[in-house]
């Protein structure tokens, strides 16, 4: 087994990956509908709401829509996170994941090289997202842009992984609605995306600890300080340890030997 | 020789780095502490602080930016302070309850409002002595000087009248009716137009210098701010007239108007109950007063961004910004 073999493998799902999401249109329309849906219309309703109070990294007054921006790019990244792993559940129902399983590479590859398939993509949705938000008046500093980048990687890498770890637990398809109900709803709405944590502490002092603690929460203000221009250290901490503990719990979950699968499968 | 390329590099680099952008020193009273902050307008660091009358607020620069006046309405004074040292160095006999005031275009000679007693204070600064009282309508406010020196004009709050004085005589020759609650005037500065802001009405009538007849009432609206808390107070005009600049009060919002065609072109959100404004005197940069957020916010006028607020303590007022 040579690099070469492994960059072969890597380059071919990436591809296949971005192929999907190319022609996928309606996946793509959907993915950029529901953040924006978001901001012109429930953001619409609460413009002046945190005109009240500076929240590093800003360093003046902004209005609602301007706060929730990077929490929208979380959600984005969320989302193509689940739907990877709904994805690959798929791939488990019909048969085309068999035809990456024979690879001869080692499955903690193939599933690394999947997550960073997805994780592109969800860059690539952010960034149409970004600029959508652009001509509607949200405009961060041009270096927020480029430091951006690593932090998406970063946090998009955290999200997938945690999908994959859920595809492993899920056996059918029709179980997703469970992922939204159980998985999507409470991190996206117990996380700093939507309010400050401020405010959350406002009201409940226990909803402010769960939020604090949630993952989710730490990508947001990743991402937050990054498109700002600002590197947010304890959350980048936070939300590599998540990854590392998503990923080495998705790659047992994806070991036929010990992981669920193997029970899954059953008698 | 290739390897001085570097060094030369270098040098222009650390050169270039050690030329200071235009460093404006902004000045702001602050009603409640009864203090004047400084601050240094580009990096947006508060330098100091320092005790002055009681109640402070209107504030301007003499002419060639020595002194400071300040109004001190509560210690019935206006105080001279130089801007070399920061010491009070004197102060103008203003009568009582001086709230703003304004200079004419050649520093000599100031008006001052006074609201308790409905009359305008004439001052000759150098001879430190009140030359005239002119009388006027109920709380007088707002006040502007022409810069072609011809015209003061006081407006005042419970008449909802602009007063037009005539410079030379000291007499008032006309009157325009305002908008409700008129609180702060201004003119172009080709003086051929006065703008005044009308607290209640939440409008800005503009009115013609040489008919003194009302050219347009500008109203504002902000989408998800209720009607009521837009109350204009302090307005800028560029010097070539292209956009006004508008503090609306508890609506948290600068509105930026063009200064041509009367039009509201966009609204930004800086702090709470935003009073007075000011330009650096390079125009790139506009500072506003927050009155209840208790800070100053800074507004970049060439990328049309509120960059940073500042917080400078309690119930800032006035600004005046020395180059």
């Amino acid at each position: 087994m040579t690099f070469l073999h492994y960059l072969r493998a890597l380059l071919g799902i990436v591809k296949r990956e971005l192929f999907r999401f190319v022609h996928q249109r309606e996946r793509f329309v959907s993915a950029l509908v529901r953040p924006l849906l978001w901001l012109f219309i429930f953001a619409a309703g609460f413009r002046s709401t945190l005109g009240v109070a500076i929240i590093p990294p800003y360093e003046t007054y902004i209005l609602y829509e301007v706060y929730i921006t990077p929490g929208l790019v979380a959600m984005i990244q969320l989302f193509n996170g689940m739907q990877s792993s709904l994805s690959m559940v798929y791939d488990r129902e019909m048969g085309s994941m068999r035809i990456l399983l024979v690879s001869p590479l080692p499955r903690w590859f193939l599933l690394i090289c999947k997550l960073l398939a997805g994780t592109l993509v969800s860059v690539l949705q952010a960034y149409a997202f970004l600029a959508v938000a652009w001509f509607y008046g949200i405009q961060a500093p041009p270096e927020g842009y480029l430091g951006l980048i690593p932090a998406l990687l970063l946090t998009g890498l955290m999200l997938g992984s945690l999908g994959l770890l859920l595809s492993s637990f899920i056996k059918q398809l029709e179980n997703f609605a469970g992922v939204m109900n159980f998985v999507i709803f409470p991190m996206f709405f117990l996380s700093t995306a939507l309010y400050p944590a401020w405010k959350i502490q406002e009201s409940s002092e226990l909803l402010y600890r769960l939020a604090l603690y949630n993952p989710f929460s730490q990508a947001v203000e990743l991402i937050r300080f990054a498109l700002y221009g600002k590197f947010a250290s304890d959350p980048a901490i936070y939300v590599t340890i998540a990854l590392l503990i998503f990923l080495a719990a998705a790659i047992v979950g994806y070991n036929p030997s010990k992981g669920m699968m193997q029970r899954k499968a059953g008698p | 020789m290739t390897r001085a390329y570097p060094l030369a590099f270098l040098s222009l680099l650390t050169y270039g780095l050690s030329i200071p952008a235009t460093a404006d020193t902004v000045y702001v009273t602050l009603e409640k502490d009864n203090a004047l902050a400084v601050m240094d307008g580009t990096s947006g660091k508060l330098v100091k602080t320092i005790k002055i009358g009681k109640r402070p607020r209107g504030i301007a620069l003499g002419k060639d930016a020595k002194q400071l006046y300040v109004a001190a309405s509560d210690s019935n004074t206006i105080q001279v302070i130089d801007t070399a040292s920061l010491k009070i160095v004197g102060k103008l006999p203003s009568d009582e309850d001086p709230e703003t005031f304004a200079l004419n275009p050649a520093g000599s000679t100031m008006y001052v409002s006074n609201e308790d007693d409905n009359r305008v204070t004439v001052i000759d600064i150098a001879q430190q002595k009140a030359i005239k009282q002119i009388p006027v309508g109920v709380e007088p406010e707002g006040i502007a000087v022409s810069l072609d020196g011809r015209w003061v004009v006081s407006t005042s709050e419970t008449t909802n009248m602009a007063h037009w004085i005539d410079s030379r005589s000291l007499e008032i020759v006309d009157n325009t009716l305002v908008d409700p609650r008129p609180r702060y005037a201004t003119f172009t500065a080709d003086s051929q137009q006065l703008w005044v802001s009308s607290e209640i009405a939440g409008s800005v009538t503009v009115i013609d210098a040489n008919t003194r007849q009302t050219v347009k009432s500008i109203t504002f609206k902000i989408p998800g701010v209720t009607q009521e808390k837009i109350q204009p107070v302090g307005i800028k005009i560029d010097p070539q007239r292209h956009y006004a600049y508008v503090a609306l009060g508890p609506a948290n919002r600068v509105a930026v108007v063009d200064a041509k065609s009367l039009e509201v072109v966009d609204y930004w959100l800086v702090g709470q109950r935003v009073w007075n404004l000011e330009f650096s005197p390079d125009l790139k940069r506009l500072y506003t007063t927050n009155g209840i957020s208790n800070d100053v916010s800074i507004v970049d006028l060439e990328n049309r961004k509120v960059l940073k607020s500042v917080a400078v303590g309690q119930n800032p007022w006035g600004v005046a910004v020395k180059p």
